[in-house]
């Protein structure tokens, strides 16, 4: 998997990579886990990503190991998905399409006239897992390195490859579609 | 600010990303605008929902295993000697760190009592800690790298929880000294807190005490013992924040080491 040459900077450059990045492994799995939403697929996209990251990981000079594998973990995932599109059954994502309404829609969506907000309070983990499976790859992808892996919004625009505002809007967007879906099932429920 | 300004704007407030003049915009519409509080109030509430009880997915220990074995790692003789020399690093630091305990502690003005000794040992080595900018000897928030990096320089294992989906990601973890041995001691933050997480066996008294919450010098301290094990929580993190910090790390199903 990662090539023969077992030359000094080979492990040199191995165990910079033992050190630096690997200890994110679990950041990568759960990230593929999310996009993908598959164990084993998941297990895959960490795997080709780390022999990718090894590969190019002479070009990481920087800081952040876990921003620089998430981004490359993000980017071999979107490239799989790609030919396996057949397996998205959520709602197809447009960046125009999914607009933040009036205030009444918001309001009204996520109270349904009741202050105590219950269905919130019922939601459990397993609900709230499923609504966030079911939201649109670039709704889902933002809500989990913000909520899930608590990165700030300019961590998220360089894993993501997206701008600042951009990450803000998916935010926004992506919450109040989660809240229709968390709304919706517990209305069925 | 207008309502159609706000709904966008709002996520970024929540999310502690907007700059001082747009958060302070943001209060204003919010203290005027009923329609836009309840909307804050319902993401607010969907926020900590979602990162109460969402799943983290934890790589498997399989796939761990599979990607660092597969790297072309010289393991043996040299990652043994390595891990000698730090060793040796590690308890020439302990040791000065004691000399140091003896001379700062003979300097009080009243001799503490053995009962009194270790509040005011954990909440000096926490305030020396962020005085000297020293809070991790080994800095990373992955407990998969600061829990192996005590063997070796403690005679336990401490367990090193991750709660950084529950908001409190860890730091990393350094070595002191408490009540006249060497501890572990991990770092924690929770916002703009940091928390120092001391951890060393419980040789006297019972394997399990239910915490307790004390204060001392302005700083918020909890203790408890917990399988053999005592630990020390302290911070300038108001109280109510530190119990939910302590009550996670006493969760047995918590992601506690394998």
């Amino acid at each position: 998997m990662w090539g023969i040459a077992r030359s000094s900077p080979e492990r040199t450059k191995a165990r910079r990579f033992e050190e630096l990045a690997l200890p994110h492994l679990d950041a990568a799995y759960n990230l593929a886990r999310w996009l993908t939403r598959d164990p084993h697929d998941a297990e895959d996209m960490v795997q080709e990503a780390c022999v990718r990251a090894f590969k190019y990981f002479g070009n990481f000079h920087g800081e952040d190991a876990r921003g620089w594998l998430l981004a490359i973990v993000r980017n071999t995932c979107y490239t799989w998905l790609q030919s396996h599109r057949s397996q998205e059954p959520s709602v197809p994502f447009d960046e125009e399409i999914h607009t933040i309404e009036g205030h009444g829609s918001i309001t009204a969506s996520l109270s349904s006239g009741n202050p105590e907000s219950l269905w919130l309070q019922d939601a459990d983990q397993r609900l709230i897992n499923q609504a966030l499976e079911k939201l649109p790859l670039e709704f889902r992808e933002v809500l989990v390195l913000r909520e899930i892996e608590d990165l700030s919004y300019k961590e998220i625009a360089a894993v993501a490859g997206i701008p600042i505002g951009t990450v803000m809007s998916r935010l926004a967007r992506g919450r109040k579609l989660l809240g229709e879906y968390l709304k919706q099932m517990d209305e069925r429920s | 600010m207008e309502c159609s300004d706000f709904r966008i704007l709002l996520h970024g407030y929540l999310d502690n990303e907007l700059d001082l003049v747009r958060a302070i915009e943001v209060e204003k519409h919010l203290q005027a605008c009923a329609g836009c509080k309840r909307a804050y109030d319902q993401y607010q509430a969907m926020r900590s929902a979602i990162r109460g009880r969402s799943g983290y997915f934890s790589a498997p220990g399989h796939l761990h295993r599979r990607i660092r074995s597969a790297l072309p790692l010289d393991k043996g003789r040299r990652a043994r000697s390595e891990a000698l020399r730090l060793t040796l690093l590690g308890y020439g630091a302990s040791l000065a760190f004691a000399v140091l305990m003896t001379l700062s502690l003979t300097l009080y003005l009243a001799v503490p009592t053995p009962g009194e000794r270790v509040p005011e040992e954990v909440v000096s080595g926490h305030i020396r800690s962020l005085m000297a900018d020293h809070l991790a000897d080994i800095a990373s928030s992955d407990r998969h790298t600061v829990k192996p990096w005590f063997n070796g320089k403690l005679d336990f294992s401490p367990p090193v929880t991750d709660l950084a989906q529950q908001g409190f990601p860890l730091v990393g973890g350094r070595l002191d000294y408490i009540d006249e041995r060497p501890v572990a001691a991990l770092a924690y933050r929770h916002r703009q807190h940091l928390i120092n997480l001391f951890i060393w066996p419980a040789e006297r008294g019972p394997a399990d005490r239910a915490p307790e919450t004390l204060s001392r010098h302005g700083y918020n301290v909890i203790h408890w013992v917990q399988t053999g094990m005592r630990f020390w929580a302290v911070s300038d993190l108001n109280p109510a924040d530190l119990r939910a910090l302590v009550s996670r790390l006493r969760e047995p199903t918590a992601r506690t080491p394998d």
